[in-house]
């Protein structure tokens, strides 16, 4: 079988390779990215670079949804029926319908006009950050998450189990909040601990189980994913194991205060600790596979398995810490939720943060910061949509479709390029870095 | 195969044979000292008619403590004659079986033994399988029908998810169930057309296709669920349903006729799909196509089999088949869409697919061992038995992970799967 990298030399990655797009790699560039300046700008506008294919991604895919608003409102529909007599209401009433639902998602994810001058007249300022808060606070265990997955995928890993690590990560954090008694800041940094722990542990087995017998990580994960929703629910319903005191409802105890992640400043929802963790963690993975040995091997093995075990680099150990790791990351995510919350973890506590952090990861290329950019982006949308939905009834449901279309975009270029009648840049052509059968 | 697809593998100390007879002679301890023990004292009653049916089969009265001792034991001996003797390959398979079968019975019986709420229901044990399989099943062979072409087909679970809306939909705005039917088919086989454009013209990675149309999926009948279905659910959420169809006499036989045999038209379809895609995948041309392109596009392509035009073709076919098991959660069972109603069943039909080695037949015993462990846990709960039924639900993904780890054989998928093809 010929590999992808043999079949097309000059592929354009967009996910996770070490190898790059166009240019040669300097001793500077060491990932050998060619630098977005001057007329430059010009050519990777028309040869379609990949920040602007994704910006192009971002716009499709908010067109497709205004689609979606427009073709669900009733409004709308009806002056349409009239659109003989009337084109001019019909047309209105579109715009209306769109404007009304992306300005709200606007107002909810970055900054609403009116807090401003509200503001002015003697409002809180702090009110003028207040949806920047909800964004940020929506995006960290999306960060989280999609360094998980971001990391497995420049090992040249699939992690679909993020969301089983989550659990990991969920329980011991709950455990050690509720169980322990610690002071203040320590409590909390034992949780915190406790849940990397957790996550590496459910992460650990798939990497072990893989480096043992050569079972594909996909399959792994997604089982392992069951067993963990199963082994949580086990948990959270048996009083002699960790149910709450008392309770009937499938529902774990509260953690203790001292273990809490404190916001900064103002009222829940605000930008907490959590936030910080995650960026910490982002710093971290960025210094981990960029700078350190480890992350060196990390990308070999991404890269070409064969190649990094001829330069006498060990595959199956980078399996393992890369998926430990990854757990890991996985695990802060819960970190993040259960300590920044007052909710106790329940059978659903694990939501779809390990689905959003595949999609996060892919958007972000794999790339810590553009991880941390792609949760930005879509705790936005996700705050946003929350409040759309409380200002116009558009179904919040509608920014996550946004959201997976702006993926599947950027991971099709050539559609993009299509779409936007864009030159094949040098380089250009479709690539992916996972592709390989289940039998890696 | 690819660099990476050399898989290392940790040099197997004890060979297979005595792994097997050590499993089976453990399976048998706990039968004895976990069931046999923990057992109640008094009968485990297994109820082998519906009530009212007719003819109607006597209620089974067994010590319930005893049975589990006598199971053990079987399996134990089972375990020594495995261990002793090198049985054929039947006698393996046989073995494997037998010794499954004791540890369910005597699971059975320590559930139902001294238990006042009342026999255990065989036949609604055996029918719920059947129908918590269905849509397992169709799942399961829509994966196949792609993989065996080398197209990962993780959105499995979009195609059902998609199919179930639509089925729903159609069903309910035109008044014909069999409308739905198709309706929710061709959805599927739009969503495998998605997946197959991406993956074969775009040559995006398979597995990110997938996961990203099942995430679409989710978001688009959430949002459409929200926003139309369920406000104007008289018109777009009526809940029509298939009725179910008895063979005449077939479904009169005890036992076999309920649970086979008297089910609405997607156990049928069902039956035929699994026939129709075991025979067509191995007896005929068009499958050994199929099978090769799977295998070695290169080579396929040199004889003259268009590769990427098979390729299309199976994803879509695939797609159809999910559709139609999407439509079964909807139009075949409850009749309503409700968000998310496929709940995991794709992801799941895919652990059935590779359990199953990939083959039709295959599939279906894996998808029939998830289904039996969803009734199983239904039962248990009617049952008021004191076992967490979410450590029963937990036991097939433990197992997928046993068997694709290589314990029970090794699994291997079609040398080509996950593969795009692009012509040198």
């Amino acid at each position: 079988m010929t590999d992808r990298n043999e079949a097309e030399p000059s592929a354009e990655p967009y996910v996770a390779t070490t190898t790059q797009d166009t240019g040669t790699p300097t001793p500077d560039q060491p990932d050998g990215r060619r630098p977005l300046t001057g007329n430059m700008i010009i050519q990777a506008v028309t040869e379609g670079h990949s920040v602007v294919i994704t910006i192009l991604a971002v716009f499709v895919a908010l067109v497709i949804g205004a689609v979606l608003i427009v073709a669900s409102d009733p409004a709308v529909l009806r002056a349409w029926d009239s659109f003989g007599y009337a084109p001019g209401t019909a047309l209105s009433a579109t715009w209306n319908s769109v404007a009304a639902a992306y300005s709200a998602l606007f107002e909810g994810a970055i900054f609403a006009p009116g807090t401003i001058s509200a503001a002015f007249h003697g409002g809180s300022i702090a009110a003028i950050f207040y949806p920047l808060s909800l964004t940020a606070f929506e995006a960290t265990p999306l960060i989280l998450t999609g360094l998980s997955v971001a990391l497995a995928f420049r090992a040249g890993m699939f992690n679909i189990g993020a969301a089983g690590q989550w659990i990991g990560g969920a329980l011991v954090a709950t455990w050690l909040g509720y169980a322990v008694n610690l002071p203040i800041v320590l409590h909390a940094v034992v949780c915190i601990i406790g849940a990397f722990i957790g996550g590496a542990v459910i992460g650990w087995i798939v990497g072990e189980i893989k480096a043992r017998t050569g079972a594909h990580e996909v399959i792994l994960t997604i089982m392992m994913n069951y067993v963990m929703y199963n082994f949580l629910s086990f948990l959270v319903t048996s009083q002699k194991l960790m149910q709450a005191p008392g309770q009937t409802n499938a529902v774990a105890p509260n953690i203790n205060s001292n273990a809490f992640l404190p916001h900064v400043g103002g009222p829940p929802p605000q930008v907490g600790v959590g936030f910080l963790i995650a960026l910490a963690a982002a710093a971290a993975t960025a210094w981990l596979l960029s700078r350190s040995t480890l992350g060196f091997q990390f990308r070999a093995v991404g890269a070409s398995p064969s190649a990094a075990r001829s330069a006498g680099i060990s595959v199956e150990r980078v399996w393992v810490l890369a998926f430990l790791i990854a757990g890991g990351l996985a695990g802060l995510s819960a970190s993040t939720i259960v300590q920044g919350q007052t909710s106790p973890l329940t059978t659903t506590s694990y939501g779809t943060y390990g689905f959003d952090g595949i999609t996060v990861a892919l958007l972000g290329r794999a790339r810590p910061l553009g991880v941390v950019l792609a949760g930005l982006l879509f705790g936005a949308l996700n705050a946003g949509g929350t409040v759309m939905e409380a200002a116009t009834g558009v179904p919040s449901d509608v920014t996550n479709v946004i959201e997976a279309l702006i993926v599947l975009f950027v991971a099709a270029p050539p559609l993009i390029r299509m779409l936007f009648r864009l030159r094949r840049g040098g380089g250009a052509g479709p690539q992916a870095v996972a592709s390989k059968g289940w039998s890696g | 195969m690819t660099t990476l697809a050399s898989p290392v593998r940790a040099p197997v100390t004890i060979s297979r044979r005595y792994l097997a007879a050590g499993t089976f002679i453990m399976l048998g301890l706990i039968d004895i000292f976990v069931f046999g023990f923990l057992a109640h004292s008094g009968d485990a009653r297994f109820a082998l008619s519906l009530p009212g049916a007719s003819p109607h089969l006597p209620t089974i009265h067994v010590p319930g403590a005893l049975t589990a001792y006598v199971l053990g034991a079987i399996s134990i001996g089972v375990g020594i004659l495995r261990a002793v003797v090198d049985l054929p390959r039947w006698g393996k398979r046989l073995s494997i079986a037998a010794v499954l079968l004791c540890f369910l019975l005597s699971l059975l019986a320590w559930a139902d033994a001294g238990n006042s709420v009342g026999p255990l229901q065989v036949v609604d044990l055996l029918q719920g399988t059947l129908t918590a399989s269905i849509p397992l099943v169709l799942g399961a062979l829509a994966g196949l029908l792609g993989e065996r072409s080398g197209v990962i087909n993780i959105a499995i679970e979009g195609q059902l998810l998609t199919g179930a809306f639509v089925a729903a939909a159609v069903a309910s705005v035109t008044g014909g169930v069999w409308l739905g039917l198709i309706g929710g088919s061709l959805a599927g086989g739009l969503v495998g057309a998605l997946l197959a454009i991406f993956a074969i013209m775009f040559l995006v990675d398979q597995i990110i296709v997938g996961v990203v149309l099942n995430v679409i999926a989710l978001g688009l009948t959430n949002y459409l669920y929200q926003r139309v279905m369920s406000p104007y659910a008289a018109t777009f959420n009526a809940g029509n349903t298939f009725s179910t169809l008895k063979i005449p006499v077939l479904g009169n036989i005890p036992i076999i006729g309920p649970v086979f045999f008297d089910a609405n038209i997607f156990l049928y379809i069902t039956y035929a799909l699994i026939l129709v895609i075991q025979i067509a995948l191995f007896r005929t041309r068009w499958g050994l196509r199929v099978r090769a392109v799977g295998e070695h596009p290169v080579a396929a392509d040199t004889v003259g089999i268009r590769v990427r035009w098979t390729r299309y073709r199976n994803v879509i076919l695939g797609g159809l088949v999910a559709g139609i098991g999407g439509a079964y959660l909807t139009v075949g069972s409850v009749g309503f869409f409700t968000s998310d109603i496929s709940s995991g069943f794709g992801y799941i039909a895919l652990a059935a697919m590779i359990f199953g080695r990939w083959t039709p037949l295959g599939s279906v015993a894996a998808a029939l061992l998830f289904g039996f462990s969803f009734q199983l846990q239904t039962e248990l709960s009617i049952l008021r038995v004191p076992v967490s039924s979410f450590i029963l639900l937990m036991a097939p993904y433990v197992a997928t992970i046993i068997a694709v780890a290589g314990l029970v054989g090794r699994v291997r998928p079609p040398a080509a799967d996950g593969q795009p093809y692009v012509k040198a």
